[in-house]
């Protein structure tokens, strides 16, 4: 006998398979996310006003995050940050996947000049570094709202542009495009017909993977005092201004916050890396 | 006594079908074959019927995903895995197929030299170059500088150097010319008649037929026949199996009759004898489960209506 | 022929500069405009706090110092052409010349960086080997767990816990700055720098290592699942021996490769970490010149971020081109 049969393929039954790991990944994250979003929506400045009576107080069941200097719930203070940081991230992901999508389109059929064009303007986006393109933007724009939303769309989509360039060249050869141009078919009947359709994955685990790096940078440049005003509950603003307070030895004030920030951007990559996977044919059927 | 034998090799593999289920997929069964001494014996079958992973579960070297069973055994001893692994390269060696199966980024002769194992690895890689015409400075270059040719000829040079008893040679020709081809079946030859027991995994019947001491008829995962090469003769009369009678009669030069339908894939076998749909002998019988491999003449059949 | 390689790998890098020259003048043009279109006022920027002592005509001089009076196209030309005699203006926060201060700053965020640079490439290719070498068991699992998670950990939070672990809990760090607080700089030890230099170094190689071990792994379990693995696999070779000969050889170049071409990756991650820890680098006068409306030096640090960045890719293309023997020995026979 060989005993390379596996004889752990009985044990393996109690496991998932990939499919259904990443089923469970996107329900379990869906649910937390609407939690951040509804609990940030539903939280208003009443539940992180100033409460003199309870400040500097360490985290308790009563505040699970414990309290500020100004005794606001760091908890609610976390989650009305989170729920910004999202809206922020997934406005500047929305437009960063659509100038990708513009882009690799416009460079994969609007001939070589445009590609070279494009090309080249990927590698000019690519040679600085991404933070000092989002501190040179939100400098020039004054920073704020406006400033942070466009720096985060401009700065996040080379990458993804060449992948769409890669896809759209690649159905453009195919035989069925072929055949449906030699039928006379217009430019824009293939568009919406052969070529969208494909591309719609790759967009949208594209958009997944790119949404945790946008929130990341924005939490950044935040931090740095370049991005959301003062004013707003960020969370990039909750840490930046936790560092007066480390010295106190209020570690509360930094480490759950940034916990919370930590485990969103990770359930985001986990799910558009499952996605990724599931697409990928060549790895689609490892267990 | 046979130098190696495969008794009833299962070899699967799981695959997602639909939605969250993975399902089952035999690519080899009921698979069992012979070698002796001195001889060579070619599988053959149509490309693409996991031919391959025969050699490669004789070797132990199967991707970890690969569910195995069966028996194989070297000299009368069962192999397990870590027999096989003292076995690979110094008694069983493989022949691959391409170019692709040497490091990029070495050059080929240190690569030939791996496998030598004697004491002067560096003039036993110079003898078998020189043997196999193989110019001295071939040893400098990288694999993607060789031609076809050279590389197969270095391939072979890999498996000489190892002073092996047992060659595994799997799809030795595809992509050469006539020429290159004949030759390397005619090393094919010598090495045999050197002692060595030489399992050739090939689509090309001709060239295999050349050679060959006997043959083994590959067909959707399993030998439907092992035959001795001079049955191949004439309309195939002498043949055993509904398959083999086809592809026989289906190659250019003799009467180039096509078989009708196509292999089944691995994971939509028949119930009974794999070859019943396609085979114009099927009776309800074929499909009461797999028959059984059986000696008939001096070969062996996997047919229940065979004489 | 070698003389033949010689010159061709001449051309390679003088074509890359050229693309890099090119690419380098429309940042100028780009982030000069951009800069002049913020609404932030360079004069008031300059004045700073004693803006109402300050009266119109005293403005109007200080801008006309500057070169602000004249179109914006003349004024590129004035600081494109300065540029190119090496003059970068002056900085107006620390009234000096730009380029002195990048000079200055450029040497303890490179101490930083280098530091960082290593040690996550050496750690994370180990580690990446090790995962890889035991895909599917324990370590494998801890090491990609690690992995995922500080790939996602925002440095600066990293920063903030390494502050509260080792310098205010355990007290063996100072809480910020390059050099201790009221002392001459002439009076600041080695020792003084380490001790400043370890908290923001040990951040940034703490989650360098993510990318470079995730990269090998990745690479390595594709090189151990390649038909020429399998054939080593199958000549005998196995183990140690068999990584040593096949694996490292295969993925030791993209890894090399990969280290250089994040130093964006790696200016950015020093940004932060520099913020977090006061340390006097590069990145901390980015964010003072961004925040305080600093123009020459924030146009002065963007340049030079550009050549960092070009300079890493440069070295990235220029090892594959010489190492890797398909493209060098396909050159020469």
């Amino acid at each position: 006998m060989i005993p390379n049969l596996k004889t752990d393929q009985k044990l393996k039954r109690f496991y998932m398979n990939r499919r259904q790991k990443t089923l469970l990944t996107i329900v379990v994250a869906a649910i937390i996310l609407l939690c951040v979003v509804v609990g940030g929506a539903l939280l208003d400045q009443d539940q992180i006003a100033t409460n003199l009576t309870e400040r500097n107080l360490a985290p308790s069941l009563q505040h699970l995050f414990g309290t500020d200097w100004l005794g606001r719930d760091m908890f609610n203070r976390t989650i009305m940050g989170l729920s910004l940081s999202m809206g922020v991230g997934l406005i500047g992901a929305i437009g960063s996947t659509s100038i990708a999508l513009i882009l690799g389109m416009a460079a994969a059929t609007m001939g070589k000049m445009a590609d070279r064009l494009i090309s080249w303007l990927i590698d000019l986006f690519l040679s600085v570094p991404h933070l000092v393109t989002l501190i040179l933007i939100a400098f020039t724009l004054g920073g704020g709202f406006k400033g942070i939303v466009i720096g985060l769309a401009v700065t996040h989509w080379p990458s993804l542009a060449r992948v769409i360039r890669a896809e759209v060249m690649q159905i453009r050869s195919a035989e069925y495009v072929q055949i449906s141009r030699q039928m006379g078919k217009s430019r824009w009947w293939i568009a919406t017909h052969h070529i969208f359709p494909h591309l719609i994955p790759q967009l949208l685990i594209g958009f997944m993977l790119m949404f945790p790096h946008v929130i990341l940078h924005e939490a950044a440049v935040t931090f740095l005092g370049l991005g959301l005003s003062p004013h707003e509950p960020a969370i990039g603003i909750i840490l930046s201004e936790s560092m007066k307070y480390l010295s106190s030895g209020m570690w509360w004030l930094a480490f759950f916050p940034g916990l919370c920030l930590l485990m969103i951007v990770r359930m985001f990559e986990t799910v558009g890396g499952n996605l990724r996977l599931l697409i990928d044919p060549v790895r689609a059927n490892e267990k | 006594m046979s130098v190696l034998e495969v008794k009833d090799l299962l070899i699967s593999f799981n695959q997602y079908t639909s939605g969250l289920k993975q399902q089952q997929l035999n690519v080899i069964s009921n698979l069992t074959i012979t070698l002796e001494k001195g001889e060579i014996l070619a599988v053959v079958g149509a490309s693409g019927s996991g031919k391959s992973l025969l050699a490669h579960a004789i070797l132990g070297i199967l991707p970890s995903n690969a569910n195995v069973s069966g028996t194989l055994r070297y000299d009368g001893e069962v192999l397990t895995p870590a027999k096989q692994a003292s076995l690979r390269g110094s008694e069983i060696a493989l022949i691959p197929q391409s170019v692709n199966y040497l490091d990029p980024l070495m050059r080929v002769g240190n690569q030939v030299r791996t496998s030598a194992r004697v004491e002067n690895p560096v003039t036993a890689q110079r003898k078998v170059f020189e043997r196999l015409h193989l110019h001295e400075n071939v040893e400098k270059m990288y694999p993607f500088q060789l031609s076809g040719g050279m590389a197969r000829r270095t391939l072979l040079s890999t498996a000489i150097v190892s002073g092996a008893k047992v060659i595994i040679a799997d799809e030795p020709t595809p992509g050469l010319d006539p020429v290159v081809i004949k030759e390397a079946m005619e090393s094919f030859r010598e090495l045999a008649d050197s002692g060595c027991a030489v399992m050739l995994i090939t689509h090309d019947i001709v060239s295999a037929l050349s050679i060959a001491d006997k043959i083994a008829v590959f067909y959707a995962g399993t030998t439907v026949e092992i035959a001795p090469v001079e049955n191949f003769a004439g309309d195939g009369e002498a043949l055993r199996h509904p398959y083999s009678k086809a592809l026989w009669r289906a190659l250019p030069q003799n009467d180039f009759i096509p078989i009708p339908g196509a292999q089944p894939h691995p994971g939509d076998l028949p119930p009974g004898c794999l070859f019943a749909p396609r085979c114009p002998l099927a009776t309800p019988e074929c499909d009461r489960g797999q028959p059984e491999m059986r000696t008939l003449r001096d070969g062996m059949v996997r047919c229940i209506h065979a004489t | 022929m070698r003389k033949n390689a010689g010159v061709k790998i001449g051309s390679f890098i003088l074509m890359k500069c050229i693309r890099m020259l090119t690419l380098l003048f429309a940042i100028c043009l780009i982030s000069f405009l951009l800069i002049k279109n913020s609404p932030i006022d360079p004069v008031q920027a300059y004045i700073g706090a004693d803006m109402l002592k300050v009266g119109p005509e005293q403005r109007e001089r200080i801008a006309e110092y500057w070169g602000l009076d004249q179109p914006v196209i003349v004024q590129f030309l004035n600081w494109g052409s300065a540029l190119l005699k090496g003059d970068l203006g002056t900085s107006m926060i620390f009234r000096r010349p730009v380029s002195e201060i990048i000079g200055e700053r450029f040497v303890n965020s490179v101490v930083l960086m280098l530091t960082a640079w290593v040690l996550s490439g050496v750690i994370g290719f180990v580690m990446g080997v090790v995962s890889a070498m035991k895909k599917d068991t324990w370590i494998d699992r801890i090491i990609k767990l690690y992995c995922y998670t500080l790939a996602s950990t925002p440095t600066f939070w990293m920063g903030l816990l390494m502050l509260i672990v080792f310098a205010v809990w355990l007290g063996w760090f100072p809480i910020g700055l390059g050099v201790p607080a009221g002392v001459l700089a002439e009076d600041v030890t080695i020792a003084d720098r380490l001790q400043h230099l370890i908290l923001p170094a040990l951040t940034l190689s703490v989650l360098g290592v993510a990318n470079v071990a995730l990269h090998t792994r990745e690479k390595l379990i594709d090189v151990l699942a390649s038909d020429y693995v399998m054939f080593a696999r199958a000549r005998g070779e196995k183990g140690f021996l068999l990584f040593w000969r096949h694996g490292l050889r295969n993925i030791a170049l993209p890894a090399i490769t990969l280290q250089f071409a994040a130093f964006s990756e790696l200016f950015g991650g020093a940004v932060l970490a520099e913020q977090v820890f006061s340390y006097p680098g590069l990145g901390q006068a980015t964010v003072e010149a961004g925040l305080r409306g600093d123009v020459p030096l924030l146009l002065g640090l963007v340049l030079f971020s550009t050549i960092f960045v070009f300079a890493g890719n440069l070295i990235a293309d220029i090892i594959y081109y010489v190492v890797d023997p398909r493209t060098r020995e396909s050159r020469t026979i």
